[in-house]
């Protein structure tokens, strides 16, 4: 966590429910502290109910059960205008009647700043986001990446605490919206901001967090630091939400603390990390990332576990190969090796030998 | 326009030429009797017909004495400023009371919308006769029948649908993510109205306030049923002049009347351009 200072509990959200019909709860049982200056992603599939949490953190929705808190003050009954939360919406909401200029200066002439002082914000929310020399532009006349650094500007020029971003990078292309993600976490952490972001990327997620709420079915699945999230799944959503798995059903034969041997469903024994498998037994789904399964004999660590699998399919993608191969019964066992220049490129149907380590094979529940 | 694709079979040949034919039948025949109505009026002899110096281009044959007489005589002055004080009153109540019953019925949360929306529409939809006749017996009730207030109440009732119309219509296109930022950006519901939603919808207010104002300016039913000989309106007069004296100056009225349509309808489609320029809809 990278919370500058103050408060480790600036947002708390504290055993929130939300239902739009009175039966179905879209968030259940929310409990989240955000600390001062924290970039907290919530991360999560459609229909997750990550966004009706960011909208009931901004006003827009009123929790059906539970508190809000920002800066220790109950928020429930304060309307979306008076809580002071800058917000960047996912198609930007730019008034498109208003200049850029006029667009930035509106939250400051509702809070009845002066013209000089309005000036002056507006002018350097604007040199902010490199958008000095588009003032007198209307948002139609803006690219997507330009649009987008507007709204950014506009959530920031009244100098909220907390700013919280809808998918604010979905509408533009993929290299913009690398830069843009450098550019908002450098601004955020610059400015000491909090941060709520909502996305469904989970390569976003990762690289502008500091910690990353995984929702799904509305409840938090996992909340940790990216690296922690990526490495250390807790549950098997999580394990396959969260960038690319291998996945082995199998079930559990013996198991100690921090050791489970698991017997795969072909018949193969490995070990593997218990993380929420109870007791012997039970079914349980391996996850292996495909970066650490290794081919080369000599890479191979001491303690490794090898397995025999046969190359279904080779694919050339440029920094990396993708082979696809079948172990243990799966298909879709995905292996990435980098493209070295002593790197093998392997042929279909050619028979192999696979290994990793104990501790990047993770036993989760099925 | 496009033209034809060298490859157009005979048939599409035919319904190329033909739809073009049929759309000149179609102008022609709206256009044609308001187009006779102009040069007519500036006959210089009392009729209703082509004389044969006006056929002959003869400077004599035309004249300006039936407009002279339509801005002179008390006859048509006085139903001209009934209409001009009755139309902008009627036009004011029907773009407040329309705007906030389209805004309000565009709210998801409001029941029995469709209800609501097709009894707000009911005066365009139901005869007017009836609805004059009804309002007739209703007015004479509570004291209005006769009335300066009641005719500009009427003209108000048949012009809110045109309004609820036109801004329904544009509140379609209109994107909700714009008052949820103005309210985060920390302006109240008033605010935000007045400074993000009106200005945005304004075309389709203009443009069912001007279809409301020629409704009440045009209207001879409803007013010949809740006005009295103190709230004659134009139209009125129009009416009674066709019936008992018939005179030309009908006709310069008629003009004029086209006139005022003509650059309303042609301030609507100005303004149409405008919001659609302002919307990103076509290049500035």
């Amino acid at each position: 966590m990278n919370a500058s200072s103050g408060s480790e509990n600036f947002v708390v959200f504290d055993r929130v429910q939300k239902s739009y019909d009175g039966e179905t709860l879209v968030v259940k049982d929310l409990n989240l502290s955000i600390g001062q200056g924290e970039f907290l992603t919530m991360l999560g599939p459609s229909g997750s109910g990550k966004t009706t949490c960011l909208m009931m953190l901004a006003g827009f929705e009123t929790a059906t059960h539970g508190e809000i808190l920002l800066d220790g003050q109950p928020i429930n009954n304060i309307p979306p205008h008076k809580r002071g939360i800058g917000m960047v919406f996912q198609n930007y909401a730019l008034f498109p009647h208003m200049t850029v200029a006029e667009n930035l200066a509106f939250p400051l002439q509702v809070r009845k700043i002066g013209k000089s002082d309005q000036e002056a914000k507006v002018k350097r929310a604007l040199d902010m986001v490199q958008m000095g020399d588009f003032g007198g532009r209307r948002p139609a006349q803006l690219s997507g990446g330009q649009q987008q650094r507007i709204a950014l500007a506009r959530a920031l020029v009244f100098e909220p605490e907390l700013v919280l971003m809808d998918e604010p990078l979905g509408a533009l292309d993929k290299q913009l919206r690398e830069h843009m993600q450098f550019e908002i976490t450098n601004l955020a952490h610059q400015l000491g901001i909090t941060t709520v972001y909502v996305t469904h990327d989970q390569t976003e997620a990762l690289t502008m967090s500091d910690r990353v709420a995984v929702f799904d079915d509305g409840r938090i699945q996992q909340l940790a630091p990216p690296d922690q999230l990526y490495e250390a799944p807790e549950n098997s959503f999580v394990a396959q939400f969260i960038g690319e798995n291998n996945t082995l059903m199998g079930t559990v034969k013996e198991m100690s603390d921090d050791a489970a041997v698991v017997q795969l469903d072909d018949g193969e024994v490995i070990d593997a990390v218990p993380v929420n498998v109870k007791k012997v037994g039970d079914r349980t789904l391996i996850s292996i990332r495909p970066e650490r399964v290794e081919i080369d004999k000599n890479r191979l660590h001491p303690e490794a576990h090898t397995i025999k699998a046969e190359v279904l399919e080779f694919i050339y993608m440029g920094d990396i190969y993708r082979t696809r191969l079948r172990v243990a019964g799966n298909d879709n066992f995905v292996i990435k090796t980098r493209n070295a220049p002593d790197q093998r490129r392997m042929t279909p149907g050619e028979q192999i030998e696979i290994g990793w380590r104990p501790q990047d094979c993770r036993a989760l529940d099925a | 326009m496009s033209s034809l694709p060298p490859y157009a079979t005979t048939g599409q040949r035919i319904w190329f030429y033909g739809f073009r034919v049929i759309c000149g039948l179609i102008f022609f025949f709206l256009i044609a009797p308001i187009i006779t109505i102009i040069p007519l009026s500036f006959n210089a002899e009392n009729f209703f017909t082509f004389t044969p110096g006006m056929l002959a281009l003869d400077p004599e044959a035309y004249s300006l004495q039936h407009y002279r007489d339509f801005f002179t005589n008390p006859n048509w002055q006085q139903p001209l400023w009934n209409s001009i004080k009755i139309a902008p009153m009627a036009t004011f109540l029907s773009v407040s009371l329309g705007t906030l019953a389209a805004i309000g019925l565009s709210q998801s949360h409001v029941p029995f919308k469709g209800a609501i929306m097709a009894i707000l529409i009911s005066p365009m939809i139901v005869p007017l006769i009836i609805s004059a006749a009804g309002m007739y017996f209703f007015y004479s009730r509570i004291g209005l029948q006769g009335t300066y207030l009641g005719v500009v109440l009427a003209h108000a009732a048949l012009g809110i649908p045109f309004v609820i119309i036109t801004v329904t219509a544009t509140l379609v296109g209109f994107d909700r993510s714009l008052t949820r930022a103005a309210a985060n950006l920390g302006a109240d519901p008033v605010t935000t109205f007045f400074r993000v939603q009106m200005p945005l919808i304004l075309p389709g207010v203009i443009s069912g306030g001007l279809f409301a104002f020629i409704t009440s300016f045009d209207e001879v039913v409803v007013v010949l049923f809740v006005g009295s000989a103190g709230q004659k309106t134009l139209p009125w007069q129009m009416f009674t002049g066709l019936r008992e004296q018939i005179s030309p100056t009908i006709l310069a009225a008629a003009t004029i009347l086209v006139s005022i349509s003509v650059v309303l309808l042609a301030t609507v489609e100005i303004l149409r351009r405008r919001s659609e320029r302002l919307r990103g809809m076509s290049p500035q």
